[in-house]
């Protein structure tokens, strides 16, 4: 069993047709994290007692650079959720819409009314490659603070996939308060990341067989 | 009481017939008061309201010995004007919350009219890093303009235009491509040779223009091209303009918007291309425009650039562009009749302003609150020379040319900005 996180979109996809083995992707550059994603999805159901249809999340942040966000959408989409993204215009990927999600203008839209938010990771680097002017601009508009997560409904909770920037992504109020999974999120990965393997391993086993 | 002032004997600006005009407070009264404390005798001059300038460089920080908020906005009211917009590449380039917070400080406390200071696009002006735009909207930047230098990077550009967008701010263009540039000096062609001097080709503006309005049809992000020069620019324009029902650039036209350059080393396409051929372009002369050219460059009124002298007379080489002098007499606008109606209407923000100019459009709503700018010019009577003996600006390389009309009198929010001696 290969258990492969790589640069290249598409490598788990490539050396699972190359080899006789179980292939697990752990993520594959912008692409896709497909044990991220069902750790989220494993979270809302826990959060929302089980029903998918009719709740909306949204996503807010570096989309564009996001494999969290790709399968998080991709399995959110699939089950009925109504997804709704914000983030900056450099960091939203072209026709995204076409994924079955809507664009909001701002944050604040994006949060109105919803039952869930996910904030995407900022990385330093889009400074650097001019696609965001600073963190403190970001959090100003982009950061989800307490006054933000009113916005939503009085039972929604709040999403990181880690490691969060205390402070640019979320307030530390948000991050550390009572609408936050973030911990739930690492423990139900770990869950998730051993029924993975135990079913590929099962698998295997049978194939042998 | 706050004292009432009347302008009597005035003409309209727009339909020529007599006008009065009372105002108290920046406020302009329903009706003329019989007893008044200040009455200016307009004696048959224009009364119109104030012109705006979309592009001054007032020079500070750093760089008052070129020119001070004060210097420039008092130059600005002599000549009828009531609020500018004034460029970032200063010493240190406005490119933060601080320094647009200073110059609109100093402008208010030195200031003889509004102004609207423009931020940079990058930092530093440098073409790397993305400005606060967000935050620089919030402190009253207008527009977002990396001026005295273009915008190298196509993907920096694009970044740019799509995060300005967030910001509703339009990117103030200086295009020239630095490659094409080159060393040149002049204008490429016969007497570039003739002379011995490196030129610089037309497509080093028109090739960034084609550019930029396909980035801004990318990104639905606003363009404001400035002082542009070459037939070729604007061709790039009126292909962008020309609006095809149904089509995908359908609103590209709101997205662009164009200034003519006028001076420096303004040049045509080439030496022996004809200057007429430009005016045709840039829909200069009201007579022989076609409706599409009318609408390819808006506000005429831009870019006052001022230079020390010692920059200016350096050797031809490293000298600075300025302000060159008109060739002729037919270029300066009359002062009344319809051709200055739409040259008044492009260049203000008062109420009849057609809006061609998203840049004034946003002004055209703060205007909108104190409707009183107003300023006269007098009839074309006699060519009164602007007094070089009495420059009201630190710079001194103005075009010394004979303008007909003079401004005898500005009003800006209420205040008396300026007031003809003679």
């Amino acid at each position: 069993m290969i258990v492969v996180r790589h640069s290249s979109p598409g490598a788990p996809a490539y050396l699972a047709e190359q080899v006789e083995s179980a292939v697990v992707n752990a993520g594959d550059g912008m692409h896709e994290h497909p044990t991220q994603g069902l750790l989220d999805l494993m979270t809302l159901r826990q959060a929302w007692g089980g029903g998918f249809e009719n709740r909306r999340i949204a996503i807010v942040g570096d989309v564009s650079h996001s494999r969290v966000a790709r399968s998080a959408i991709f399995g959110l989409a699939t089950l009925g959720v109504r997804v709704t993204l914000a983030g900056p215009a450099t960091l939203m990927p072209a026709e995204v819409e076409r994924l079955g999600v809507t664009v909001a203008a701002s944050v604040d839209e994006a949060m109105e009314g919803a039952d869930a938010v996910m904030a995407l990771r900022i990385q330093r680097e889009r400074m650097e490659a001019g696609l965001l002017p600073s963190l403190s601009e970001y959090t100003r508009n982009w950061g989800i603070d307490a006054a933000r997560v009113r916005r939503m409904r009085p039972d929604a909770v709040v999403l990181h996939p880690g490691p969060v920037n205390r402070g640019v992504e979320l307030a530390p109020d948000v991050a550390d308060g009572e609408r936050s999974l973030i911990l739930d999120q690492v423990a139900n990965g770990v869950a998730v990341r051993c029924a993975v393997l135990r079913r590929s391993v099962a698998a295997l086993a049978k194939e042998a067989a | 009481m706050s004292p009432v002032t009347v302008i009597r004997n005035a003409r309209h600006w727009k339909s020529g017939a007599a006008i009065d005009l009372a105002f108290e407070r920046g406020v302009i009264l329903n009706a003329i008061p019989a007893a008044a404390d200040v009455v200016l005798d307009a004696a048959g001059a224009v009364l119109s309201p104030g012109l705006v300038d979309l592009h001054v460089h007032l020079r500070e920080p750093g760089q008052g010995s070129r020119e001070t908020i004060e210097s420039g906005t008092q130059a600005a009211a002599a000549g009828g004007f009531t609020a500018v917009a004034c460029m970032p590449n200063t010493e240190p380039v406005i490119d933060n919350v601080a320094w647009v917070e200073w110059v609109r400080a100093r402008a208010r406390a030195v200031g003889r009219c509004r102004v609207h200071p423009i931020a940079a696009v990058t930092i530093g002006q440098k073409g790397e890093r993305l400005t606060e735009a967000l935050a620089l909207r919030n402190s009253g930047a207008v527009a977002l303009s990396d001026d005295g230098r273009p915008i190298e990077s196509a993907a920096m550009m694009r970044h740019a235009l799509e995060y300005a967008r967030h910001a509703g701010l339009p990117i103030v263009c200086h295009e020239e491509d630095l490659t094409l540039r080159g060393e040149g000096h002049m204008n490429e062609g016969y007497t570039a040779t003739r002379l011995g001097i490196r030129g610089i080709p037309a497509a080093a503006e028109s090739v960034m223009v084609r550019r930029d309005v396909e980035l801004a049809e990318l990104t639905g992000g606003r363009v404001h091209f400035a002082h542009l020069s070459c037939a070729g620019s604007f061709d790039a324009l009126r292909d962008a303009q020309a609006a095809r029902p149904g089509g995908d650039r359908r609103d590209l036209p709101a997205l662009l918007d164009a200034q003519r350059r006028s001076g420096g080393r303004a040049r045509h396409a080439r030496q022996d291309e004809p200057a007429a051929a430009l005016r045709e372009a840039t829909g200069w002369r009201p007579s022989r425009r076609s409706p599409t050219a009318r609408s390819t460059a808006s506000p005429p009124i831009t870019r006052r650039t001022p230079r020390t002298t010692s920059a200016s007379r350096s050797r031809w080489r490293r000298s600075a562009s300025s302000a060159s002098r008109p060739r002729s007499r037919s270029r300066s606008p009359d002062w009344c009749g319809p051709a200055t109606s739409r040259w008044h209407a492009h260049s203000s923000c008062g109420p009849k302003h057609p809006g061609a100019c998203s840049t004034c459009r946003r002004w055209r709503s703060k205007a909108a609150s104190r409707p009183t700018w107003c300023s006269s010019i007098p009839t074309p009577s006699g060519r009164l020379t602007r007094p070089r003996s009495a420059p009201r600006a630190a710079a001194r390389r103005s075009p010394g040319c004979a303008l007909t009309g003079r401004v005898l009198a500005t009003v800006c929010d209420g205040e008396l900005t300026h007031l003809d001696p003679g």
